[in-house]
């Protein structure tokens, strides 16, 4: 079969089982897109900023396991795009991106619309591509699918300039089944020697916290880990890109951990004597000052990237491997050993757990007059089941959701963790509508996140994906504020808008509903009546409490056990309470 | 610590870049380096010399091995390795140091490659250290210009970085 180079591009994707493509054309990649009107089968979802196509492509991949695939042109539509392939790559999401780029004899001469697309992206995607001979073209994108879906996954840049997909040049079609690379060879299984040890260390732990970050959800490890801590008995926190690997209404869970984490969690962390990360990373946000970090415990850590070994924390028993292999390999070991855990030991170290959770330390003013940002959550949790895909922006609405929306499940806490992209969840939770039409779909947001992508509101309507907007408005970028409230002496240094869109008006003005909501009464019957209206995009604007800060909090160059609560303590804390 | 770092690289354009931008992009130091093919016209090898304590040098090549197109290091440094650096030194002379520069370029092995009235150019190749030694042994005013390839580096005996 001979193909033209956009004929390729498209018929590759195809082949490659990819449903959903979402982009924006531009000068350089008009045959690809003439290429893609003349077929059926691949949806182009044409987005209003190229920001927007690559959240919402990386919504749709963190929601399904698939890789997202974004189509964008050269130049600005390109460098557009490079906020959102960031974003993918520090949570390590799967994604494709196809950028065009001008044509080959014209590169390096500023031409217009010229960027060097694949020098600009080097530090943020997992490998990039520039595009040189239309006969590679097909084998090209196999590897861009191959290298950004297997090991840690991540983003992948295919550049493709104009006179690659030219019309007029047609060539034989031929789809790789495979590819092998030999300079990539991602699958490992872990040292069984290592998980041996781990095993025993482990099984011989008095104080034990099973930390698990995001790798387990990228690696769908959430029923290995589940039947693990549950086997073992022991405390399990997760990271803020691991909510959902393990049921957080289960009574093991002791919250998430980190900078806004749970007082249990982070003191059970700090007085551990064996920690095992499942496929965490050591975030600064979760480890907080290093020197302090879990001072009493050995730590395992399993995790597929070499390279996230010993970076930050050192640590005893590392064990590079999928998780999801590993964690099977360490339930047959723990099944088939004669040794259990320490019965005693762990009932005083859940006692000592208990105490720490009798602190409350979410708890928060319920009898208010005005709206508690924390209720709203609470009340979204309520109304939605507990079931929805709920989708966030960055700052103190993000915290929120994650404390107070419990997930159950694996895939369905949608949030720009390790970049902190302000703007990701309107799109991203369109990715997500696209992929699951059926379930609720929720964006948590607030007034100064929702206006950095607010022009997919658009899209939402073409592509009929009734997302709901939970937009928790308290006037200021709350985040900044809290900091400037506790470390710069209030001093709100440009941390509120003196103008700020009427978004109920807003939302009607892109065909949409918007209610605003003022009183804490009003919550509830506006969620209910917001998810029942089952085909309509809704946009809840409701005005929080402008002051709420977001508790606890580990402020940054501290340790666990030196969290700000909301009520300060009044029993003595730290090692005295153990 | 210093250490030798010897890479053999997909011979793609844009390879060194993903190196050196690891490079500046973590903030490690590089000292030299130096890339050219190899008999395999699909591979390059690139020879990289680095310091830092032991975490960093983990790091360092754990972060090299995770590039897509690194097919595979070695730290030469770990090996019993021999070390060669080309250099090229341009020094003014006049009728008396004429005698003392042939007979220090004599001590270090090294070879006189161009001659003018006024100038000499001296080859000399051998580990950095003797490079370094041999300036340091150079009368400072004299010398025009310093040329170094940077260090390359082979492992002795059986052990080798090949496919």
């Amino acid at each position: 079969m001979e193909l033209s180079g956009g004929q390729i591009l498209i018929q590759s994707l195809k082949d490659e089982g990819v449903e959903f493509i979402f982009g924006y054309p531009g000068g350089a990649v008009l045959h690809l897109y003439d290429a893609l009107f003349q077929q059926e089968g691949l949806k182009h979802i044409l987005v209003r900023h190229e920001q927007g196509a690559t959240h919402a492509a990386d919504g749709y991949a963190r929601a399904t396991g698939k890789p997202g695939v974004v189509l964008v042109t050269s130049g600005p539509g390109a460098t557009n795009a490079v906020t959102g392939i960031a974003t993918a790559y520090l949570d390590s999401i799967p994604m494709v991106i196809i950028s065009g780029q001008v044509p080959s004899p014209v590169i390096g001469s500023d031409a217009f619309q010229e960027v060097d697309m694949v020098g600009i992206t080097r530090p943020c995607v997992k490998h990039n591509f520039l595009v040189k001979d239309v006969t590679k073209l097909a084998e090209t994108i196999k590897k861009a699918f191959y290298v950004a879906t297997t090991g840690r996954p991540g983003p992948v840049v295919v550049d493709v300039p104009k006179d690659i997909t030219d019309p007029a040049i047609k060539v034989p079609y031929k789809y790789p089944k495979k590819i092998t690379m030999r300079s990539y060879n991602p699958s490992v299984t872990g040292h069984k020697g290592q998980i041996k040890k781990a095993v025993e260390l482990l099984l011989a732990a008095q104080k034990p916290v099973i930390y698990s970050g995001g790798g387990v959800v990228l690696g769908e490890a959430s029923g290995q880990l589940t039947e693990f801590s549950q086997l073992l008995g022991y405390p399990i926190t997760n990271t803020l890109m691991g909510l959902g690997a393990y049921p957080a209404t289960d009574k093991q869970f002791i919250g998430m951990l980190g900078m806004h984490g749970t007082y249990e969690a982070n003191m059970a962390m700090h007085e551990s004597d064996v920690i095992i990360a499942i496929g965490a990373r050591f975030d600064d946000r979760v480890t907080g000052k290093l020197a302090d970090f879990c001072p009493y415990a050995k730590i395992i850590h399993i995790d597929i990237d070499p390279a996230s070994i010993s970076k930050t924390v050192k640590v005893d028993i590392p064990i590079v491997g999928e998780v999801k292999a590993v964690l099977e390999h360490m339930l047959e070991l723990i099944k088939e050993s004669k040794a259990r855990p320490h019965k005693k030991a762990l009932e005083a170290w859940w006692k000592q757990i208990d105490q720490w959770r009798s602190v409350k330390c979410l708890e928060y003013d319920r009898d208010s007059a005005l709206i508690k940002p924390q209720y709203v959550i609470e009340q979204l949790y309520e109304v939605t089941k507990g079931q929805a895909y709920v989708t966030s922006d960055v700052g103190q609405h993000q915290m929120w959701a994650a404390q107070y929306y419990l997930f159950d499940k694996p895939r369905h806490w949608i949030n720009s963790g390790g970049l902190g992209t302000m703007g990701f969840g309107l799109p991203a939770a369109i990715g997500v509508k696209l992929a699951f039409p059926e379930a609720d779909v929720a964006c948590v947001t607030g007034e100064a996140s929702i206006q950095m992508c607010i022009q997919e509101l658009s899209t939402a309507l073409q592509y009929k994906t009734p997302v709901k907007i939970i937009n928790l408005n308290n006037r200021y970028m709350g985040m900044v504020r809290q900091w400037q409230e506790f470390t710069y002496e209030s001093r709100y240094s440009h941390s509120y808008m003196d103008t700020i869109p009427e978004f109920v008006k807003l939302a009607e003005a892109y065909g949409h509903v918007g209610i605003r909501i003022d009183k804490p009464e009003e919550v509830r019957p506006a969620l209910e009546q917001a998810f029942a209206m089952k085909d309509r995009t809704v946009f809840l604007d409701i005005m929080t409490d402008r002051t709420e800060n977001v508790y606890p909090m580990i402020e940054a160059g501290k340790g666990h056990h030196d969290m700000k609560l909301r009520v300060a303590l009044g029993t003595p804390t730290d090692r005295e309470l153990a | 610590m210093r250490h030798i770092i010897s890479i053999l690289i997909e011979n793609e354009s844009g390879a060194l870049s993903r190196v050196a931008g690891l490079f500046s992009a973590r903030g490690y130091n590089i000292e030299s380096l130096t890339v050219a093919a190899t008999e395999d016209p699909s591979l390059s090898r690139m020879t990289l010399v680095t310091r830092g304590n032991e975490n960093i040098i983990e790091q360092i090549t754990k972060q090299l091995n995770k590039l897509i197109d690194v097919v595979k290091l070695i730290d030469l440094v770990d090996t019993s390795h021999i070390e060669r650096e080309l250099m090229m030194l341009k020094v003014r002379t006049t009728e008396q140091t004429r005698a003392e520069i042939r007979s220090l370029v004599e001590i270090f092995r090294g070879q006189i490659i161009d001659v003018t009235p006024t100038t000499y150019v001296i080859e000399m190749t051998g580990p950095s250290e003797k490079l370094d030694a041999f300036v340091a042994a150079t009368n400072p005013d004299s010398i025009i210009e310093v040329v170094r390839s940077g260090a390359t580096g082979i492992s002795r005996g059986e052990v080798g970085l090949h496919l």
